[in-house]
């Protein structure tokens, strides 16, 4: 990299100003609650939990608080309090809950990750390279004409549904609008004077989009980011309440909450839990995004 | 301006052929076999075989395509492979419940956000601000479908105000057509009045702080004059743009919230054709909700030549 | 309520309301609204299995004969069988007065051609007709004629099959319609009209009574008996939440819901304007390996699973309540004329040491068990979790795969190994009613390739199967069909998981619910 390059992406970064961020409680505290959650994603094992596939008709639709005991692998039987209840097959609800986590906070993540990454390649090669941005974005208009939940529930229920699907197929349809965000800035860095000495000079189209297109896009798709996980959790939870998410036995929020829905009015902790976790988790994330975006790039609040 | 609108028209035709290829490709690029479904619990190899050609599935994917293109030129949705009816009568029966639950909510979601998002505004930092973006910020955290089981919970168990579920065709009555639509509505509502209210105090607090309207105060008018004759036409364009955008949002709202009130409209038919692998009506439903994203979102940047002086085309 | 009515009107803006009242319903017109397991897609009953579309059979069509509530033959749309000495002819006279719903009446040639494509289409109508019929004639508008090669019991036991296919009569015409492909006329003879501008599928399907329909003078039992239609319009909306339908159903906006989930009964039992009606049919559930593919090809390996599962665990885990389930270690249903336990002794206890051992011995390898689970069903949808759990007790590896229904129905038909998209074993239920006997049972056919999913190929079993259609009495039958299990157990065609019933939940107001395995409209009033 070259000293512009560091310097630009030092200035991304410096907008960020971490040391007032840590003072700014709209991010402060969603950033520690998030954290939290990852903790208990990571320990899940060590949290006083059971299996949470482990399953036993005789102790089903407990409340929470309710004693009773587990059968291990060995077939040994050992008291356990099940401090959330069971569900309709015996499952323990705070195993799941807590190995849940683990599960949405991925989903989350991935789909940032994948729509982001994708958005940007697709982004900056539309933006570049001249020919090639007709035809991508008149596809990405397409894509993008499509309502999103409707594009995921098809690709999922169609293709065999599992973990990886489920996050592709919410991701394809957030990647348009990273695209049109990524050759947004291109478009405006080309005619930047720098850039112009720079192609002027021979650099190689694929250094100059890494030095200088790259750095400008970081803030922005940051921001941009953090609402796609928000929206990704979210959508995970409604295609497993339409039954074409993850399978069921997966222990995801949206699974437990899809699982219990339809005993709610008996049982409501079956959805009272991983529903408070996905609000939870969802609230820290859009707050985050929303403080994120006012320090990182005002003008973003126009593009919604 | 004529023209104008007439080279968006023409701009989404190669935007609804992209459409269709994308959703053509995504049905038969999965590994999902309608003709085994179709077929039944018992059928054996040959019968599903047999079935496969009467669908067409057994030919080249262009040739497959072809006839569903040609198709589509002549106005001709297809026939339901599970039905047994043409898709365009299927999406008609369909259609009532799903426009009247649309079109309520959009009612609703406005005539709820705009005001909260103006009292927000002009009190910028108070309580009732903070209410307003917390809410805001709620609506955007809990599924859908949440909701939809807690007002069931509240309004049609508890209190018996309203019905649990269904939908009353409107030439049924006024009255229990109007009740029907009221708890999915709201449903329906909050994620966009979440958005709505939002984005309405956002414009008007940038509106706010213009020059002109500082001018306008020291011209001595009082604050519902300055918002009337001068904020709230300068911060209409992007509240617009919301409503447009917000569509998506409100197609994708329906298919849960349909499912939650079991209202037989068309976002239910959508979960019940990808269930059923159900190839024509699945791609004609993708289509037709694309077209109508594409046809608000037209309506809405002709819209701006009226209601922002500033813009020409 | 109606003070409730007022005070919501009031809160919303009284304005509002003062458009155009809703229409009142013509007069002293009952509707008995119903919310089934499944929603309609399919009509045709021949050309599908699916019991949603038998349902619709009974309501619109009707039988030559029917089974009573003690499973016995009684003519329903026959007047009189005469059966010639040796056994091998069978002359019907239809009653008088049967007419389709186009007010055409029913012919003995609509009843021919009616037979002729379900005998094409069903199992045990192929296993009788092309087995034992040698010519099926009407020789008048009022007579049919069956003759036989050799005598069977099984031909009118055939006629009344009770559930899926059943041998409904439809006008010649359209009993014309090829077996494989759907007909498109929905006109029967049955005591209620299709109302076919009406049906929406993934909203309702609607019936309406047909004034003049002639009941049998005999009080309806069973299938069998007077099929009195009490109501004037009948209407099945598609509620796809189990626990909406329940709703729906205390708030009075349905008065029947066909299958309420078990673990939702208590929520009909707190209601006093419901009520829960327990029906004497019940269904069994079911494991049924893929002996095709390894590892259950090898039926030592399959031996392991009568000792890995264990009944109790299945129906606790997908009914819960006692009162609704029964451990029933006999492949027909218990309470029936063949049931019995031989041969089941030690089996089906979740005795886990012994199935290892019997592993061992077997040399399982440890390839994984696919295991297909379906999803969307909520009555199946915890066997799965269950089965898997003791399976890998046992000592086997477990792949669950969970994927819808429908899916499932469509996978199950491929005979390829398990990674390249076949399976090795799933879950499933049976109604009592065609389980009966071993050649209604379609998980006891086995005749290799042309026995259904799962192929199991066993001669000794085909043979019983064979001899039981030609046992000439009930001692007979059942000592062929204590032989038949004890072939399949040793084979392991399947294996019975135990049975449940199935209540409905109703109204209060409902009463005169038919006691059949399938639930019919007949003789239910509303008041």
């Amino acid at each position: 990299m070259s000293d512009r390059a560091y310097t630009q992406t030092f200035s991304a970064l410096a907008k960020l100003r971490i040391p007032a961020a840590a003072k700014e409680p709209a991010i402060v505290i969603p950033a520690v609650i998030l954290g939290i959650l990852a903790l208990i994603a990571i320990l899940a094992p060590w949290l006083g939990t059971i299996d949470p596939a482990l399953l036993d008709p005789t102790q089903r639709n407990k409340l929470p608080g309710f004693v009773g005991q587990i059968t291990l692998a060995d077939g040994a039987k050992a008291p356990f309090t099940f401090h959330m209840g069971t569900d309709n097959l015996g499952r323990d609800i705070y195993s799941r809950v807590v190995y849940g986590a683990r599960i949405s906070l991925v989903i989350g993540a991935m789909v940032a990750i994948v729509a982001t990454a994708l958005g940007l390649a697709i982004g900056m090669v539309a933006g570049y390279v001249r020919w090639s941005d007709g035809l991508i974005m008149r596809f990405m208009d397409g894509l993008m004409a499509i309502p999103p939940i409707l594009l995921a529930i098809a690709l999922v229920s169609l293709s065999r549904a599992g973990l990886t699907a489920v996050i592709v197929a919410i991701a394809i349809p957030e990647i348009p609008r990273v695209v049109r965000l990524v050759r947004s800035i291109v478009l405006s860095i080309r005619e930047e004077p720098y850039v112009e000495a720079a192609v002027t000079a021979g650099t190689p189209t694929p250094v100059l989009l890494f030095r200088h297109v790259l750095p400008n896009c970081i803030a922005p798709l940051i921001v941009q980011a953090t609402f796609v996980a928000a929206s990704a959790i979210l959508v995970e939870s409604i295609l497993s309440f339409l039954g074409v998410g993850i399978p069921p036995e997966v222990p995801s929020w949206g699974n437990i909450m899809s699982a219990g829905r339809q005993y709610f009015r008996i049982f409501p902790h079956n959805m009272l839990y991983p529903g408070v976790c996905i609000a939870v988790t969802v609230l820290c994330v859009n707050v985050l995004g929303d403080a994120l975006r006012d320090r990182l790039d005002p003008k973003l609040r126009k593009r919604v | 301006m004529f023209g104008y609108i007439l080279r968006r028209l023409v701009s989404t035709i190669p935007v609804m052929f992209i459409v269709a290829l994308i959703v053509f490709l995504m049905l038969r690029l999965t590994p999902s076999d309608p003709a085994a479904i179709i077929a039944g619990d018992n059928a054996n190899a040959q019968q599903v075989e047999m079935i496969r050609q009467q669908l067409g599935l057994d030919k080249p994917l262009l040739v497959q395509l072809w006839v569903w293109l040609s198709s589509l030129l002549h106005g001709n949705l297809g026939e339901s492979f599970f039905f047994k009816k043409s898709v365009t009568s299927l999406i008609a029966d369909r259609i009532e419940p799903t426009l009247a639950l649309a079109a309520f909510t959009l009612v609703i979601a406005v005539a709820i956000a705009v005001p909260l998002g103006i009292f927000a505004a002009m009190r910028r930092g108070s309580l009732l601000d903070r209410i307003v973006m917390g809410f805001s910020v709620m609506g955007f955290s809990v599924p859908a479908f949440v909701i939809g089981y807690a007002l069931i919970y509240v309004f049609a168990i508890k209190l018996q105000w309203l019905p649990v579920q269904g939908y009353s065709r409107i030439a049924n009555g006024f009255e229990p057509w109007l009740r029907s639509l009221i708890l999915p509505s709201l449903t329906l509502a909050v994620i966009y009045v979440a958005l709505l209210a939002r984005m309405t105090r956002t414009s008007l607090l940038e509106v706010l702080g213009e020059d002109y309207i500082r001018t306008a105060y020291s011209r001595g008018l009082t604050p519902l004059q300055v918002l009337v004759r001068h904020a709230l036409p300068n911060a209409a364009v992007p509240i617009i743009t919301v409503v447009g955008l917000g569509v998506a949002l409100l197609i994708g709202g329906v298919v849960v919230t349909e499912s939650v009130f079991a209202i037989p409209g068309i976002g239910r038919l959508t979960v019940d054709a990808v269930l059923a692998r159900d190839y024509p009506t699945i791609q004609a439903i993708i289509l037709l909700f694309s077209f109508v994203y594409v046809m608000i979102n037209l309506i809405i940047d002709v819209s701006y030549t009226l209601l922002d002086p500033r813009i020409r085309y | 309520m109606r003070f409730r009515k007022f005070a919501f009107a009031a809160a919303v803006g009284a304005t509002i309301f003062a458009g155009p009242q809703s229409v009142a319903p013509a007069a002293a017109e009952t509707v008995l609204k119903a919310v089934m397991h499944s929603d309609v897609k399919i009509i045709d009953p021949i050309w599908t299995t699916a019991y949603i579309s038998r349902n619709v059979g009974y309501m619109i069509y009707d039988t030559l004969f029917a089974l009573d509530a003690k499973n016995e033959v009684k003519p329903q749309m026959v007047d009189k069988v005469d059966i010639s000495a040796d056994k091998l002819t069978y002359t019907m006279t239809l009653r008088d007065g049967l007419l389709w719903h186009d007010g055409q009446p029913v012919t003995a040639a609509d009843c021919v051609q009616s037979l002729k494509r379900w005998s094409a289409k069903d199992s045990l109508g192929q296993k009788v007709f092309t087995g034992f019929v040698s010519e099926m004639t009407a020789p008048n508008d009022k007579t049919i004629v069956i003759k036989l090669k050799e005598p069977t019991g099984l031909l009118l036991f055939a006629l009344a099959k009770p559930s899926s296919n059943v041998p409904f009569m439809m006008p010649k015409r359209i009993a014309e319609t090829e077996p494989g492909k759907q007909i498109s006329e929905f006109i029967g003879s049955g005591p209620f009209v299709l109302k076919r501008d009406e049906w929406k599928p993934g909203d309702k399907i609607v019936f309406t009574k047909f004034d003049k329909y002639k009941p049998r003078p005999e009080p309806a039992s069973g299938f069998a008996g007077g099929k009195v239609v009490k109501v004037d319009r009948v209407e099945w909306l598609a509620i796809a939440d189990a626990q909406q339908a329940i709703n729906a159903l205390s708030a009075g906006e349905i008065d029947y819901m066909e299958q309420p989930p078990h673990d939702l009964l208590p929520l009909v039992k707190g209601d006093s304007n419901l009520k829960i009606v327990v029906n004497s049919g019940v269904g069994q559930f079911t494991f049924r390996p893929n002996s095709l593919v390894p590892p259950f090809n090898n039926p030592k390996i399959k031996q392991a699973l009568w000792y890995a599962l264990n009944q109790e665990d299945f129906l606790k885990a997908t009914v819960g309540d006692p009162a609704y389930y029964k451990v029933c270690k006999s492949f027909y249903p218990c309470g029936t004329p063949l049931a019995t336990t031989a041969g089941m002794d030690g089996l089906l206890t979740g005795n886990s040491k012994k199935a290892q051992e019997l592993l061992k011995e077997a040399g399982y390898d440890g390839t994984p068990i696919v295991l297909m689970a379906s999803t969307d069903l909520p009555i199946l949808t915890n066997l799965g979790p269950v089965a898997k759990q003791l399976l890998e007790r046992a000592g086997f590896k477990v792949d669950m795969q969970s994927m819808d229904w429908q899916t499932l129905v469509a996978r199950r038909n491929k005979k390829d190994l398990p990674n390249a998209g076949g399976w090795n074993a799933f879950d499933t239920a049976w109604v009592g009613a065609d389980i009966l006997n071993p050649v209604l049972m379609a998980y006891m056919n086995a005749a290799c390739d042309k026995a259904l999913f799962g192929w199991p190929c066993d001669e000794k079993i085909e043979k019983l199967r064979t001899a039981f259609m030609k046992a000439p009495d009930a001692a007979a039958q059942k000592k062929i069909a204590e032989e038949a299990q004890l072939a399949a157990i040793a084979y392991t065609t399947h294996i019975p998981l135990g049975e449940y019933s199935a209540p409905m939940a109703v109204r209060k107001n409902i009463d005169g619910i038919i006691d059949a395995p399938v639930p019919v409209f007949w003789n239910i009033t509303k008041k």
